[in-house]
């Protein structure tokens, strides 16, 4: 017998062990992230490990390639397979190219969702979105109103006018205005490009044309960011409040020296726990991803399946005085 | 038992002239084989999950495409010169296939233009390199940028996507049990270029090439013949590998099959090619190539992050390159 051969054969051996080791223990979910070392998706790890340890038999592992492409996240799914986990919970890098092997996974018998960033229907299970547009329009709105207990005049300082996104938030702030929030009066949308400098020049525009302007609502990241700054520069604190969708590491500044009250965005750490959460009621649960089903979300609520098996998980997270110091170091 | 050691066995024209060690114990592909014997009994002791049909199936579709154009790679290396376009290559074939695509063309039409659109590439490349005696290197970064420039263009931030269900099969299909339609097509392929390279008169030339292109010249090769075709035949590699990737994601996006060529690069050194050109070998590519697959699958089960895993490819590289070398200088201050 050759050393190779007894080398094989030992290797053979304790692979047997190990897997003998390994039978009947706590259900896998792999938290599969775009790329690693991004501080979001390391925030969403957090939620996934709380969410684990929620339900008590669950190991988690969070993996990702270093590159972020279809690719590599792909050699990383196989791999996942090859453990035969019992869940994969992704965001994917590319909505359609990971479909194959998702698909793979799941003739394989793991439970596959997506999370934050999609995957076409056909390679997953169920998608859970982070927020939707109605609650996303009526958050922005309320982020105002809620500093403004008389009501007043508030503008929209959006990206670019043709930006889906942002069209349908506004579209569905607008919605709430007469029925929710009837004191709040919105006098004008403007669009930033989500350029700083065009921004920076809309927001300026706007404190001249409406000098009893109480809020500007910026749902774009780059906008918050100027407003804030033109309002910071113009010595209007406190007169002016500006609120919207913001990166808490970028606005955090602006919370401090009171240029806004609060602004929001989607948590991430509740994003990781609520995906481990239904991917552990699919795969050891075992209801059913389909339309119109409702599902449990732990701490966080209960989301529905709408006609694309796709879900949303909460109004965006609020950043306050309270936490932003906490989140702005996390993203 | 007769020997046949009065005739000149092919193999005693040296591919290499600084061959370190005649005994075949110490070769090149000898060091690859313990390496990959070595990777691949840590793999099974590290997972329990690594020694299952399945495992070691799905472990071939991380090399498989990358080890085609590695085959190419190799020879066009050897003589002396390279290509940095493939991925390019790779990714403006897949939007020209998905191109067809929207306009209703089967799957025999698909796998056609692929080949042909890699095969075009290639051609271009090697018109330049030989007609105008342009740095291979510098052609290539250039084209590198061109050919993923126009894949950028023509699909922007869109996917092309409804491939039809019999392309599948290429990138997606097995042909028994766990043998996957990639991996016969890299074993039939690497049996054709080991042939072509050890076994034919072309082979020879590529090799004198590379050694010396000027002696070359002066002995009657057409040299420059000889690397516009081996730049076509990279480039059909490149297309064929662009079949399989598409039909493997089943869509395609410009960034597709990015930084292949790094990856392809290392393959054919880590396989022993010089370099510099003038030596290497087919069975040391596909060597190499087992062990990247064995190295990021076998990593992959323990969920170690990708970063580590380059660091690793890099050792192993660094390693490789260096052992041989090291060795010889042993032996050389011994013999002094």
């Amino acid at each position: 017998m050759s050393i190779v051969k007894k080398l094989m054969v030992a290797a053979a051996l304790s692979a047997a062990m190990f897997a003998n080791a390994a039978h009947a223990e706590n259900v896998k979910i792999a938290l599969v992230v775009k790329s690693l070392g991004n501080g979001f998706f390391d925030a969403a790890n957090k939620g996934a490990e709380e969410a684990a340890k929620e339900l008590g038999d669950v190991d988690i592992i969070y993996t990702g390639p270093t590159k972020a492409t279809a690719e590599a996240q792909i050699e990383v799914v196989n791999a996942l397979i090859a453990q035969k986990v019992d869940a994969i919970a992704i965001s994917a890098n590319d909505a359609d190219a990971l479909v194959p092997a998702l698909k793979k996974a799941m003739e394989r018998g793991i439970t596959v969702i997506s999370w934050d960033s999609g995957v076409a229907p056909e390679g997953r299970q169920m998608h859970l979105n982070p927020s939707d547009t109605n609650l996303i329009g009526e958050t922005i709105i309320k982020l105002a109103a809620d500093y403004l207990p008389e009501g007043g005049d508030v503008a929209i300082l959006s990206a670019s006018s043709t930006a889906t996104n942002q069209n349908a938030w506004i579209e569905a702030a607008k919605a709430a205005l007469p029925g929710k929030f009837p004191n709040i009066n919105l006098v004008a949308t403007v669009y930033g490009d989500d350029d700083s400098a065009k921004s920076t020049d809309e927001a300026k525009g706007l404190l001249k044309s409406y000098p009893n302007l109480k809020a500007i609502i910026a749902p774009t990241t780059v906008g918050v960011v100027a407003a804030a700054q033109v309002v910071t520069d113009e010595g209007l604190i406190g007169k002016v409040n500006v609120t919207g969708l913001a990166l808490p590491s970028e606005f955090k500044q602006f919370i401090d020296n009171g240029a806004s009250q609060a602004v929001a965005l989607w948590n991430p750490i509740d994003l990781g726990y609520s995906a481990v959460y239904l991917a552990h009621d699919l795969a050891v649960k075992k209801d059913e991803a389909k339309p119109g089903a409702k599902l449990s979300i732990g701490r966080v609520g209960e989301v529905t399946l709408d006609d694309t098996n796709s879900a949303a998980m909460a109004a965006p997270f609020t950043f306050d005085k309270s936490n932003i110091e906490e989140f702005s170091k996390i993203y | 038992m007769s020997t046949t050691s009065d005739t000149i066995a092919p193999r005693q024209i040296p591919d290499r002239l600084d061959r370190p060690l005649v005994s075949l114990v110490f070769s090149w592909e000898a060091l690859l084989v313990l390496v990959a014997v070595a990777i691949f009994v840590a793999n099974s002791l590290a997972s329990p999950y690594f020694l299952d049909a399945w495992s070691l199936s799905d472990l071939t579709f991380n090399f498989t495409e990358k080890g085609l154009i590695a085959l190419a790679m190799a020879l066009l290396i050897i003589s002396g010169e390279i290509d940095l376009s493939v991925a390019a290559i790779v990714a403006l074939a897949s939007t020209l296939m998905g191109m067809a695509v929207q306009a209703g063309v089967g799957t025999p039409g698909l796998v056609a233009i692929g080949i042909v659109a890699g095969l075009a590439c290639g051609a271009f490349n090697g018109l330049l390199v030989t007609r105008f005696g342009l740095p291979s290197i510098v052609v290539t970064i250039g084209t590198m940028s061109l050919f993923r420039g126009i894949a950028f263009i023509i699909l922007g931030d869109q996917a092309y996507k409804g491939y039809p269900a019999g392309f599948a099969f290429f990138g997606q299909g097995y042909v028994w049990w766990v043998v996957s339609f990639e991996l016969v097509l890299f074993l039939a392929a690497a049996i054709v270029y080991g042939f072509l390279l050890h076994r034919t008169s072309f082979g020879r030339r590529v090799f004198a090439i590379g050694n010396n292109p000027v002696a070359a010249q002066y002995s009657g090769v057409r040299v420059g013949r000889i690397k516009f075709v081996l730049f076509c035949l990279t480039g059909l590699m490149a297309g064929i590998a662009s079949v399989l990737i598409t039909s493997r994601l089943g869509s395609t996006r410009p960034s597709i099959a990015q930084g292949y060529e790094l990856e392809v690069i290392t393959m054919v050194v880590l396989g022993g090619v010089s370099i510099l050109g003038g030596a290497g070998s087919i069975m040391g590519v596909v060597l190499a190539a087992f062990i990247m697959g064995l190295v990021t699958f076998g990593l992959g089960l323990l969920n170690v992050p990708g970063i580590v895993m380059s660091i690793f490819i890099g050792l192993l590289l660094i390693t490789v390159i260096a052992l041989p070398i090291v060795w010889r200088r042993i032996k050389g201050r011994r013999a002094a």
